[in-house]
């Protein structure tokens, strides 16, 4: 970290404070909305001063001082425009009530709380509450659990800069509405919440891992992010499985980032990658996790994470094509789909059967699919019967489904890929 | 998901805009200045633009040399792009809604008018 370039070195502190000092204000405040503007004008301040000035002792005490003075300055300026607003309307100026937070912290240096590590879950919990859309969590996620700034936000999903700002300030007001305060959900909200947390960090996760479709675009970023919000989870509850396993999934994917492009940005599916282009430390970090998530005896049920991550690893840990042991993987997806009855599992649960038993066998768990209201119109059923046909020699249907695959994808690179798979069969001799 | 919502305008149907009456214009300006409002404060509003009449409009091709021929406007064209708004929204069925609202724009005639949705692509690799 202190070899970083200093602009680095300054943004990870930011990042790496902004969930603590959020914590820390909502704790004494109460209003989270005008705590988290308060924390962004305080990480605006400090991004700006400390590469020029240099960082301060106390990085975080001066995150909180100065936090705590933006929002001294925002009660102040409300109690007057009440009282404004009481005296043009002829009322009675009533006593505005002044948060005793307020007004223990005006005199002197606000004290400096200390940390309390479980600020970051209880703000993911909040963040990623159900009552918000997803796409709003995402961006209220990132913004004040991860410390990006509203223009990293609004560029990570090609929007404007005022369009992701009222994003966030309707997800902030969604949280008000709704009622949640900022304490640790009891045991039995627990689960279910976290598993909203986890659900939010995989989209994240899914939104970065994309192609740059155009210079300037960083959504690596998001996975980067994703990643780094997914370890801090995981230090918070090192034992819980799933955490562990989603972590050991984004990892053991993210392995093979560098080898997924062509160099002209082509898409290179999983069987025909480099894997010398694999990253062996970011796969042996994810299946030691995942090892260890495994190995834990108090048997809670192995989870959906847990399972895609040791798919991954069986992948992972294939050094040519050839050696995956698919009989594994086709366990695996087993697995899943008992699991829950997601269409997307089946698909890839074809596809392993198909590995391991012949392409015909995979595409009679097809068949039955094509009644599945929520693959209507999808193009993944259409390429994975092209693939199977291909593989089963039958060239001319695998091109025409290839094609109709292609004119139904919404995804840029996956059309490129599909109609350059059905040329390249077509003129196959 | 992105969508891009299409507001096409038949021939002449510029010429019959600058026909209406000036309470109608008034009240269609304010309904898309509205309109833009809503969506942008959703979080929803990516871009919209109005194009200018295509009594300007060019057709226009590389020639041998690769300098730019053009042509006049388009003798066969029965419809023209008159403006569109670019949403981000969670799914087709509130670009639907969006569509519908925008083609209760108040102008002259009784059937409001006609919106093409279109899903924009993304860079997205959904492949493994």
């Amino acid at each position: 970290m202190t070899s970083a370039p200093p602009d680095l070195r300054v943004e990870g502190l930011l990042r790496e404070f902004a969930p603590q000092v959020l914590g820390a204000m909502v704790r004494r405040f109460r209003d989270f909305a005008a705590c988290e503007d308060a924390v962004q004008e305080a990480l605006a301040a400090a991004a700006a001063q400390w590469p020029r000035d240099g960082i301060p002792a106390q990085p975080r005490g001066w995150l909180l001082q100065v936090a705590q003075r933006r929002m001294i300055d925002h009660v102040r300026s409300e109690i007057a425009r009440r009282g404004r607003e009481a005296a043009v309307a002829g009322e009675t100026p009533v006593a505005v009530e002044t948060p005793v937070a307020v007004v223990s912290a005006l005199p002197g240096e606000p004290e400096i709380d200390p940390i309390d590590p479980d600020d970051t879950l209880v703000l993911l919990f909040m963040c990623c509450h159900p009552a918000l859309s997803p796409a709003s969590a995402i961006a209220l996620t990132l913004r004040a659990v991860g410390g990006l700034t509203m223009a990293e936000i609004a560029k990570a999903f090609l929007v404007p800069a005022s369009t992701m700002a009222q994003r966030i300030s309707r997800a902030k007001q969604s949280i008000k509405a709704s009622g949640v305060r900022f304490q640790m959900p009891d045991a039995r909200e627990r689960a279910l919440r976290l598993s909203s947390v986890l659900h939010v960090l995989y989209l994240v996760f899914n939104e970065g891992y994309t192609t740059s479709a155009g210079p300037g675009l960083h959504r690596t970023d998001l996975s980067n992010e994703a990643i780094r919000l997914t370890r801090a989870v995981h230090r918070l509850l090192p034992g819980d499985g799933e955490v562990a396993g989603l972590l050991a999934l984004m990892l053991l994917t993210d392995a093979r980032r560098a080898a997924r492009t062509g160099p002209g940005g082509e898409l290179i599916p999983l069987d025909e990658q480099d894997r010398k282009r694999w990253d062996a430390q970011a796969i042996a970090e994810g299946v030691g996790l995942l090892s260890a998530a495994l190995r834990r005896p108090q048997g809670a049920p192995v989870g959906e994470y847990q399972l895609q991550a040791a798919i991954a690893a069986v992948h992972g840990e294939a050094a040519r094509v050839e050696d995956t042991d698919w009989p594994q993987i086709l366990a695996l997806y087993g697995g899943l789909l008992r699991l829950s009855d997601n269409p997307m599992v089946a698909l890839n649960h074809a596809i392993a059967t198909a590995m391991v038993h012949g392409p015909q066998a995979g595409l009679e768990l097809l068949t039955p699919l094509d009644d599945d209201e929520r693959l209507r119109g999808h193009h993944r059923l259409d390429a994975v019967r092209a693939h199977l046909l291909e593989r089963a020699g039958n060239r001319q249907a695998a091109v025409a489904l290839y094609r109709a695959a292609a004119e139904k994808t919404t995804s840029v690179p996956e059309r490129n890929y599909l109609e350059m798979r059905a040329a390249r069969l077509n003129a196959a001799p | 998901m992105k969508f891009m919502l299409i507001l096409n305008t038949p021939r002449d149907g510029y010429a019959k805009y600058m026909s209406w009456p000036k309470e109608v214009l008034e009240a269609n300006t304010a309904f898309m200045i509205e309109f833009s409002r809503k969506l942008s404060a959703a979080g929803e509003l990516v871009s919209t633009e109005g194009l200018a009449s295509p009594v300007q409009a060019k057709l226009v091709r590389a020639g041998r040399d690769g300098r730019p021929i053009t042509d006049g406007v388009f003798p066969e064209a029965k419809e023209f792009l008159a403006g569109y708004w670019i949403v981000d929204v969670d799914g087709p069925e509130r670009a639907y809604q969006l569509a519908a609202e925008a083609s209760t724009a108040p102008g002259i005639g009784d059937e409001p008018l006609w919106i093409e949705v279109r899903r924009i692509m993304s860079g997205h690799r959904d492949l493994e």
